[in-house]
């Protein structure tokens, strides 16, 4: 893979079909849509209660066209991990596997599968997408719901921080940790095929702008991922080996500066429309620590 | 010569002293089972370690993947099934409990999934040692469950367990008192691996997770039937719920005929219950596991003193053969049952005798049951406390129909 994807060489097969039943302007729809072109067919996914569980619809009746298995909610690694034992059992070793689960299956109730796959170094792709809350649930918070934001279960705003889930990952010392946002789709192709070409665990993590849970309307989910990235909330960047590097509009931050504050992206949703001014100031205190360790571990200038 | 030499070889029973815990292991060897996970747990280790030793040698050739949890090894056990593979696990008590959320996904997704129990109590307070409170509380998962009294049949209820759970297609546990059968050396005669190999018919998967055929398994079912693209109408959540019921009632005849099969096999035939002196008997003692050896011993002991009471085992306990149960105590002619078993319903009574009292008066057998509770957290089941138990029901058989009812009774407890 030495060349970029266009929207003029994305291939035109599709593995997620139209119709399906997520939300209009899901962030989720386009990261599976142009993951799964990525994936190509000679894959066995396995999904654990989520949105993309509504996504892939109600049987008999089905959105995608490659395999699935449906797991418990807490089981995603560890249902791979079967996947990928059987399939080397029965000799047919050249099926990618690939574990796709919500922040709250990841950050939450999963980090124990995923960290005990992620120690043996399974050899499977596990896709995190991260909508910030049990969006699938009517929005509860999760661990990966940011500071101050609105849930039904954070009423006056969540109190802590996000987990930092990518970053729990590269601790594992696993071969490819990689974000990546809906908003820049052939990056996200282009990082969904390199990981497939490697070999281990590999670590996909997507910030999926969420219109009903994040309080924004549908039109606006792209510009809603570029918006996280342009102030730093969310970071675009690959470790490979444990090399850290940034990549697209995170390395030109990162290179030229520029970052924005946040408070553009905060007050375009609703979820922090009764966030304090000194909320606001916390969450811009906990962006800009996380660039100064960027420039502490020598990642940006 | 070399000839003469192999055929002796062959025709010579292999037996073995070794623990039930061996025994689980080396069926599963023999069953040729190729993927394995599982999470260690006193006194369920052994097994797992023992397979581990085998896959390490090249004796069997399986992948063995190391979990961080039981709810991860039968997870790792659900999916290797879906995708084809022969699976085998082994847990207990907590451990056991842990995977109950998985217990219910395996059957649900119809997996042939075998599981060796070693039974163990159910903490708090902590105990490592036996009772049956762990399976008997996985009793309503779908599952099949059969109770073992020995190390022998340990080992050949681990094979059979493969065939019965891949015919019908339910997951199956093989549960086998901890300690006292799991660590406790008795004679094992092996079976031939290619006659093992012979009687387990290849397993074919009902759904294959295949690229080649896509397919959205278990995906959020409803409750009514709904047409598929085609216009084709499939199951409700309620049709294929009642699926596995049926495979449940089908189980009977299929575990009985696997049984008489083994027998043909093998030398050593089985049932869904095993009965011991119960010809002429007045009462009989009716058991789960290994406290029906114990009970034979305690038998003879009372048969000596003129007490006619005989021992009947349940190997079978889910599904629960109620008719056969019921018809074999109508066929002895007793008056009474002493149900001695080691688990509590809590707030009722034991769950084997629930089960028969509901079976006996369903086919209108006129015998009273009495409830026994014995050996919960690995408490001592002398073979004088269960002389206790049955004296104590014997004195029941010539009252008054309307006096002979009786509350469980714990045996042996020391308030």
């Amino acid at each position: 893979m030495n060349k970029k994807t266009t929207p003029i060489t994305l291939t035109e097969t599709e593995y997620a079909l139209p119709g399906n039943r997520a939300c209009t302007g899901c962030g989720l729809s386009i990261a599976y849509r142009h993951g799964l072109k990525a994936l190509g067919e000679n894959i066995i996914l396995t999904v654990p209660a989520s949105c993309l569980t509504v996504l892939q619809g109600m049987y008999p009746v089905s959105s995608m066209t490659v395999p699935c298995l449906n797991t418990a909610f807490e089981t995603t690694a560890a249902s791979a991990s079967g996947i990928r034992a059987a399939l080397k059992a029965l000799g047919k070793e050249d099926i990618t596997v690939i574990g796709w689960a919500g922040d709250g299956g990841t950050a939450d109730i999963g980090i124990q599968a995923l960290s005990g796959a992620a120690e043996r170094n399974t050899d499977f792709i596990y896709v995190c997408y991260d909508n910030e809350a049990y969006m699938n649930t009517g929005t509860q918070k999760s661990g990966s719901t940011p500071k101050g934001a609105w849930t039904t279960t954070s009423v006056g705003g969540k109190m802590e921080h996000k987990k930092d889930m990518a970053r729990i990952m590269a601790a594992h010392d696993v071969p490819y940790v990689v974000t990546v946002s809906p908003s820049y789709p052939m990056d996200l192709h282009d990082k969904f095929k390199k990981a497939k070409e490697m070999s281990g665990t590999r670590y996909i993590h997507i910030l999926v702008p969420c219109p009903p849970g994040w309080g924004y309307d549908p039109q606006y989910t792209v510009k809603m991922g570029r918006m996280a990235i342009e102030c730093g909330m969310f970071d675009l960047y690959e470790i490979i080996d444990g090399r850290f590097e940034f990549y697209g509009p995170s390395k030109k931050l990162a290179e030229k500066g520029g970052r924005k504050p946040i408070d553009e992206y905060i007050k375009a949703q609703t979820r922090f429309g009764k966030v304090s001014d000194e909320t606001i100031a916390e969450l811009q205190a906990w962006v800009d620590q996380k660039w100064a360790t960027y420039r502490q571990m020598g990642y940006c200038e | 010569m070399t000839k003469v030499k192999e055929n002796k070889v062959q025709s010579a029973p292999n037996v073995s002293i070794m623990t039930a815990n061996y025994a689980a292991a080396e069926a599963a060897r023999l069953a040729g089972v190729q993927v394995v996970s599982a999470y260690p747990i006193t006194p369920q280790s052994p097994v797992v370690e023992k397979l581990m030793e085998y896959v390490n040698d090249g004796s069997m050739k399986a992948e063995f993947v190391t979990v961080e949890s039981e709810h991860s090894a039968i997870t790792v056990c659900i999916s290797a099934s879906a995708v084809g593979a022969r699976v085998f696990t082994a847990s207990c008590a907590n451990g056991l409990a842990l995977m109950h959320e998985q217990l219910h996904w395996a059957a649900g997704t119809r997996l042939p999934i075998v599981m060796a129990i070693p039974n163990r109590s159910m903490a708090a307070p902590w105990s490592i040692l036996n009772d049956q409170q762990d399976s008997i509380s996985q009793r309503d998962t779908g599952w099949l469950q059969i109770y073992c009294r020995n190390n022998q049949e340990v080992m050949d209820s681990i094979i059979q367990a493969y065939r019965i759970a891949e015919d019908v297609m339910v997951p199956t546990m093989v549960c086998y008192d901890g300690y006292i059968l799991s660590h406790t050396m008795m004679p094992v005669e092996v079976p031939d691996t290619d006659k093992v190999t012979a009687f387990l018919p290849d397993y074919k998967p009902h759904t294959v997770l295949d690229p080649a055929n896509p397919q959205n398994v278990n995906p959020v079912t409803l409750a009514e039937p709904r047409k598929n693209a085609d216009g084709v109408l499939c199951h409700g959540y309620f049709e294929i719920r009642y699926l596995l019921q049926e495979a449940h009632l089908r189980a009977v005849e299929v575990t009985r005929e696997t049984g008489i099969k083994f027998g043909k096999e093998f030398g050593r035939p089985y049932g869904l219950y095993d009965t011991y002196k119960c010809e002429d008997a007045d009462l009989v003692a009716v058991t789960l596991g290994s406290i029906g050896s114990q009970a034979m011993d305690a038998v003879d002991i009372l048969r000596d003193k003129g007490y006619k009471i005989g021992v009947l085992s349940v190997r079978l306990y889910r599904p629960f053969p109620a008719l056969e149960l019921s018809e074999a105590l109508r066929e002895i002619g007793c008056r009474g049952v002493a149900v001695l078993e080691k688990n509590v319903s809590y707030g009722y009574e034991g769950a084997l005798a629930t089960d028969l009292k509901a079976a006996l008066f369903e086919y209108n057998v006129p015998v009273f049951a009495h409830s026994y509770c014995m050996g919960l957290g690995g408490r001592d089941v002398k073979t004088s406390d269960i002389e206790e138990a049955l004296i104590k029901s014997h004195e029941y058989l010539d009252k008054p129909a309307a006096e002979q009812r009786k509350a469980q009774e714990w045996i042996n407890c020391k308030l």
